[in-house]
């Protein structure tokens, strides 16, 4: 079961929920740029969470499908087709054999995941389907997909795809028309209206930087340069000075964490981050925010609102409740 | 840092008994198994927990919870001399390969040899594994070695290189940039994803570097 690439689009990649529990040999997490989107596509075709997708960015890959398989494409609003009708977002939809899916160019947002019922099935590497490109590996050969690649799927996905079409099919909000349902998630994560304000707390560093740096952190607009990447978005903006410049020891990163190199632009730590680091942090975004600061593309625009642990912590909570309340709808389709 | 880990620093300069420390409270929390913990991560001088943030049984307040449990595992850690590994390292150091070895040997005032005799003595100590996939930092340098971070970094430190900064040796497992000086490299591979396990180094091992020449380089990479 394979699905056939026609053109890989600009960066589509495989992610999964990350590769955990091997930081202290500097193996980065990797994963969805977007848990929160990669999660509800999952959930739409009946997988779990954490199910390797496929991360398309910006201009996404044209598919053609080997054999039926129920798909839904979550994140960042794209311009889709199905055989050159409209693809509707944010549902569970049944593509059939010899279908082509062309994912053509984002619309709001950056990023989005195309999952597949049974998941994508390329090879575990130490326990992750997530593609790791600066290390070669994971995902298709530790790469993005090329022309010509065949995508592999679950042995059982043509009849999960048929199972699970069945059960949306006795549903009321079923759509035959675009084998799908009238119904879709909420999309939490785009990036409606720009700057987006995207919640950080103080780093560990924030006290070095001089008076002025420290104001202009939290009050200006910054721009994801377009040296950005799925390692760090580079943000362009004032230059970020220190009262003193004094060697800092190298140190463990995480997601979402923002350093300053000693030219003064910042770089927020995003899923392929390096797991140590010796600059000094400004500041570490809120986890619950991460996932919208990843739907900027290059040239998006973002303000950082201060917030305390505690607050970072209400966020995140807030968002939970928000996704659990999407899913558990879903759940009620899938029974 | 952030509200998806938690880092304990304790101390602000590098030394091999505080790294050790970390190394035995690093497998003292392992020993726990926590479903909430994704990573624990022994650094120079610190230690990092990364958290998964919505896991059910995530504490809150997490820091004084994090506190407690540091300080728990710390009464109960072992000493780590029982628990590291030694990890013998070849490196030629010809100036094939030690890129910066001539340079050294004007600001160091030593011979091409002596620093390489001077490198392979002590038994080093892998203080940290980080930045890229496998790249460790290694202390116990002799200080007659000591050199600041080169001004200008190379674009592409080769695979293998053994460089020094400070007080600290790396082997860089990938071609990637680095600052640090390159006295030779190693035909070993640092970090393997498909070997178990994928990293030639972990945190607290112990490290010999073994010269070898340049027949024996290219005999242990073929």
């Amino acid at each position: 079961m394979s699905i056939l690439v026609n053109k890989p689009g600009l960066l589509t990649t495989v992610q999964d929920g990350g590769r955990r529990g091997l930081q202290h040999i500097g193996v980065v997490p990797c994963g969805a740029m977007d848990g929160i989107a990669l999660e509800f596509a999952n959930a739409l075709v009946g997988n779990a969470p954490a199910d390797a997708a496929l991360e398309v960015t910006v201009l996404g890959p044209d598919l053609q499908f080997e054999h039926d398989a129920l798909v839904a494409l979550c994140g960042a609003e794209f311009d889709a087709r199905l055989n050159g009708a409209t693809l509707p977002l944010d549902r569970p939809v049944l593509v059939g054999k010899g279908d082509r899916l062309q994912v053509v160019r984002a619309v709001i947002g950056a990023r989005a995941y195309l999952a597949v019922a049974g998941g994508i099935a390329t090879a575990p590497v130490m326990g992750s389907r997530s593609t790791y490109m600066p290390a070669r590996f994971g995902g298709m050969e530790g790469r993005a997909l090329r022309m010509g690649d065949r995508l592999p799927l679950a042995k059982d996905a043509a009849s999960l795809a048929t199972a699970r079409y069945a059960r949306l099919q006795s549903k009321k909000v079923f759509d035959g028309a675009l084998r799908s349902v009238a119904w879709s998630v909420p999309a939490l994560t785009r990036p409606e209206r720009e700057p987006i304000v995207v919640h950080a707390m103080e780093g560990r560093h924030h006290d070095l930087f001089d008076a002025a740096s420290q104001r202009a952190f939290f009050e200006v607009t910054w721009r994801v340069s377009p040296d950005s990447n799925r390692m760090g978005f580079r943000l362009a903006g004032p230059v970020l000075a220190r009262e003193r410049a004094a060697e800092i020891n190298s140190e463990p990163a995480c997601l979402g964490t923002v350093q300053v190199p000693s030219g003064g632009q910042p770089i927020a730590l995003m899923a392929d981050h390096q797991t140590t680091g010796g600059y000094p942090r400004i500041a570490e975004i809120a986890a619950a925010d991460v996932p919208r600061l990843a739907q900027l593309a290059p040239g998006g625009t973002v303000g950082f609102a201060r917030c305390t642990l505690e607050q970072a912590g209400e966020l995140r909570r807030v968002l939970r409740r928000r996704v659990d309340s999407a899913l558990r709808a879903l759940n009620w389709t899938f029974r | 840092m952030g509200d998806a880990a938690v880092y304990a620093e304790f101390g602000d300069t590098i030394d091999l008994e505080t790294n050790q420390a970390l190394q035995a409270l690093a497998a003292a929390l392992r020993a726990q198994r926590l479903p909430w913990i994704r990573d624990i991560v022994p650094a120079l001088c610190g230690i990092a927990l990364h958290v998964d943030p919505y896991h059910p049984e995530l504490p809150d307040p997490i820091l004084p919870h994090c506190e407690a449990l540091l300080v728990e595992c710390f009464k109960s850690a072992g000493k780590f001399e029982d628990l590291g590994r030694t990890v013998d390292v070849p490196v030629c150091y010809a100036t094939e390969f030690g890129l910066d070895l001539l340079e050294l040997v004007a600001k160091l005032s030593l011979s091409q040899a002596e620093i390489a005799k001077r490198h392979a003595k002590p038994v080093h100590r892998v203080l940290m594994v980080g930045f890229s996939p496998g790249q460790p930092y290694i202390g116990g340098l002799d200080p007659k070695l000591s050199v600041p971070r080169r001004a200008t970094p190379r674009t592409r430190m080769p695979e293998g290189a053994v460089a020094i900064a400070n007080l600290q040796t790396a082997v860089y497992p990938y071609e990637t940039p680095g600052g640090w000086s390159i006295i030779g490299r190693t035909p070993l591979t640092v970090f393997d994803p498909k070997r178990e396990p994928p990293s030639l180094f972990a945190p607290g091992d112990k490290v010999r570097f073994v010269p070898i020449s340049l027949a024996e380089f290219e005999r242990l990479k073929s």
